[in-house]
């Protein structure tokens, strides 16, 4: 196994009383891209996101860290959905890097292709990241997802995660949460919004695969987020991240509290935010101020049958999964570790 | 080099000449063998630079080839029947962006019920997707159409399909001339993409257009196969000059010229009609035949000008269009509109039946006679369909059609012979 870099910062951000992750903290080379005069912009202003856009926030920094971390020598394949829609329809196209749209549920397979005709044309200093939302990557594009782990291809795949599909209108995804309301589960019935003990979690799936790094990050730690990228783009073969995006038209939050939710997502237990390398965890984020799973729905509509009368036990088994999440991932601090 | 091999191993060796750089390939009878021959001269070092991909799917397939090709490397991939449909989004996908990939499709039909032998359901699924097709008729021709196909496509930036008859053409052995290294590097140039990506150029590519010019998108790309008429006929002829050998082209004539009576199909079935036409001929029938080798684009003016003298025209093909009758001959009933001519829309040999020269004979006689309907099914056991059709009127319950029609075939065989 290849010594790996290091992706923790040694610097601890916060201050007493605030969570504030803040730049002037920081020595000039450890701010983060986006702070930097010399940021590619590769996913430029003007595109159509809606306020409080995870997924833009979460591709911004994802691909600009990835650019650096490439000397800007980077090609992008996009999975169709909001990501793809809001950032071209030609002839404008937000993406300052070359970039291509082929379908919904191939962009791993045309990453695939592109990093094998860049091998062939003894180009290995242009790198190929391949990205989707979670419709494109943990459905219709899971097979296709699969093969390029399988083959090793050198192509980092991106999932930018906010758990329904958005771009069509909110239907559900198998990386919609138990209890959410979506287009197609909605809260009717005895158990409304989306059926318990369904869905998968495709970092796991990933690591399974055995290869060379998989990571989850959060649109709430952006240093973090940009520092998986670039430990993604320092290594060769199949990569993942996911990325958790808040979506405020989806979700039904305020486009104000995109990072508040995305934060108590990873704080309450929900998402756990893990690295793993050739078919282990490696590393988990510690949850440093615990909030109750339901800190964390309230901020959203998609969850407001959860706290209607006769659906405590939905509240009660969305805070045993969260819990099960911080048994089975260590994600508790023990003393002294924070 | 004259070689007496088999034909997927005869086209694997002109998809090597061809210099591919990225073949990506899912298992598919009958269109293994091409792939397999193709991953051993990879492996070996014998066709190089090349990446070869072994995807999850013929989606994954068609979706990498996509991306080598947006990437600027000449790529290819082959497959079958129901890996045809599986990677349908592609296909019109890898035509809709301009990119000239090349494919071969050993030709297989579709199920259910599932069956591996030949027919063209498959290709004729993907008729409307945008891909130049090219049918052939031997593995000869089979070899220099994929020389051609690249350049072809290359040129007009537009992916091409070689149909080729599944297990008819693949897996038979015949001696075929394979073409010099030499002098297809001559023939085909280096792959010049109109658009890549790179970079230090950046582009977008495959972003959505709206009603404000898809038409015109649309419309350029049918502009383009209406060109490609002109440009298969010119590039067959460079490759005739070159090679010594005309393989290629738009159609091609079997002593049709002022015949009454013109048998119009395409791909290998005209290697069996050629001898019974020949005899026919002899005993003083005025008949002959011609094949479309390009399907798409469909050649109108070189069918206008080849059947102006016949009076009769029997297309035979070996694929249905369900609830209507026959594709090839509705094409052809277009092309040919203006002529004063009966068409008659033979299907047959569908799933693999055989076609052979006894009941082609028969066939052939019915149509000199004026005994063809307008749609005939070549060699289909009327009996057979009376039973089943009989049983389900009988019964709600009646089964698998599929299973009844096979288990009466056996009775009705074992009747005949009491």
């Amino acid at each position: 196994m290849p010594q790996l870099p290091e992706s923790k910062q040694k610097v601890k951000f916060y201050q007493t009383g605030t969570f504030t992750v803040g730049n002037r903290l920081l020595e000039q080379d450890q701010r983060t891209v986006q702070a930097t005069i010399d940021r590619s912009n590769s996913l430029d202003s003007g595109h159509r996101a809606c306020q409080g856009c995870g997924e833009a926030l979460g591709a911004r920094f994802a691909i600009d860290a990835a650019m650096r971390a490439t000397n800007n020598q980077l090609i992008a394949a996009n999975a169709t959905g909001c990501l793809e829609v809001f950032t071209t329809p030609y002839p404008e196209t937000a993406w300052s890097i070359p970039w291509i749209h082929s379908l919904f549920g191939n962009a791993a397979a045309v990453a695939s292709g592109i990093a094998a005709a860049l091998k062939v044309k003894g180009r290995n200093d242009v790198r190929v990241i391949a990205q989707g939302g979670d419709g494109g990557t943990t459905d219709i594009g899971f097979g296709c997802l699969s093969g390029t782990f399988d083959r090793n291809d050198d192509v980092l795949y991106i999932c930018y995660n906010n758990q329904a599909y958005m771009n069509t209108g909110v239907q559900r995804s198998s990386a919609t949460p138990a209890a959410a309301r979506t287009a197609t589960t909605q809260p009717v019935g005895d158990e409304p919004g989306n059926v318990f003990n369904t869905g998968k979690s495709v970092p796991l799936v990933a690591i399974a695969h055995q290869i060379p790094y998989v990571a989850t990050a959060s649109v709430h730690d952006l240093h973090d987020l940009e520092l998986k990228v670039t430990r993604a783009m320092q290594i060769r073969g199949a990569r993942y991240i996911e990325i958790f995006v808040p979506c405020p038209l989806g979700w039904g939050s305020l486009p104000g509290d995109t990072i508040k939710i995305a934060r108590y997502a990873v704080e309450c237990g929900m998402y756990p935010l893990l690295e793993g390398e050739y078919g282990e965890i490696t590393a988990v984020t510690k949850i440093r101020r615990r909030v109750s799973v339901a800190d964390y729905l309230k901020l959203q509509r998609r969850f407001a049958h959860v706290f209607k009368p006769g659906n405590a036990h939905q509240l009660e088994q969305l805070q045993a999964i969260a819990d099960r999440n911080i048994r089975r991932f260590d994600l508790i601090s023990r003393e002294g570790d924070i | 080099m004259l070689k007496q091999i088999e034909g997927s191993q005869a086209v694997a060796q002109a998809v090597a000449l061809s210099r591919p750089e990225v073949i990506s390939a899912y298992p598919i009878t009958p269109q293994t063998h091409i792939v397999e021959d193709l991953g051993m001269m990879v492996k070996s070092g014998e066709l190089s630079p090349c990446e070869f991909l072994l995807v999850e799917s013929e989606f994954g397939a068609l979706s990498a080839c996509i991306g080598s090709s947006a990437a600027g490397a000449r790529s290819y991939t082959a497959t079958s029947s129901q890996g045809m449909l599986f990677m349908m989004e592609a296909v019109y996908n890898a035509s809709g962006m301009g990119l000239p990939i090349v494919m071969t499709v050993g030709n297989r039909a579709i199920g259910a019920p599932i069956n591996i032998w030949n027919d063209w359901s498959d290709s004729m699924s993907a008729r409307d997707a945008g891909w130049i097709q090219l049918f052939v008729e031997t593995n000869q021709e089979a070899v220099d159409v994929h020389i051609q196909a690249f350049k072809l496509a290359e040129e007009l930036s537009m992916p091409v399909m070689v149909c080729m008859d599944g297990f008819i053409l693949t897996h038979s052995y015949s001696q075929v001339d394979i073409p010099s290294q030499e002098l297809v590097d001559r023939y085909l140039p280096p792959f010049q993409p109109r658009q890549v990506l790179d970079p230090s150029a950046p582009v977008s590519m495959g972003a959505m257009v709206g009603p404000e010019a898809f038409t015109e998108v649309r419309y350029l790309a049918h502009h383009k196969q209406r060109e490609a008429l002109k440009l298969i006929t010119e590039q067959s002829a460079e490759f005739a000059e070159l090679i010594g050998r005309d393989s290629g082209g738009l159609l091609k004539e079997y002593d049709s010229a002022g015949k009454e009576t013109v048998v119009v199909t395409m791909g290998s079935v005209i290697g069996t009609m050629k001898e019974v036409l020949a005899g026919m001929r002899e005993e003083g029938h005025s008949i002959g035949a011609l094949t479309v080798r390009s399907f798409r684009p469909f050649p109108i003016e070189a069918l206008q000008e080849a059947l102006k003298d016949a009076r009769r025209v029997i297309v035979f093909e070996k694929s249905l269009a369900v609830g209507m009758g026959g594709i090839l001959a509705n094409d052809i009933r277009m092309a040919t509109r203006g002529l004063n001519l009966e068409v008659h829309s033979v299907i047959g040999g569908l799933g693999g039946r055989p076609i052979t020269r006894a009941n082609l004979r028969r066939m052939f006689e019915k149509g000199l006679n004026d005994q063809l309907n307008r749609i005939h099914f070549h060699d289909m056991r009327m009996d057979v369909v009376n039973r089943e059709l009989e049983r389900e009127k009988a019964q709600r319950l009646s089964g698998s059609a599929a299973e009844n029609i096979l288990s009466d075939v056996g009775m009705v065989a074992a009747a005949k012979t009491i």
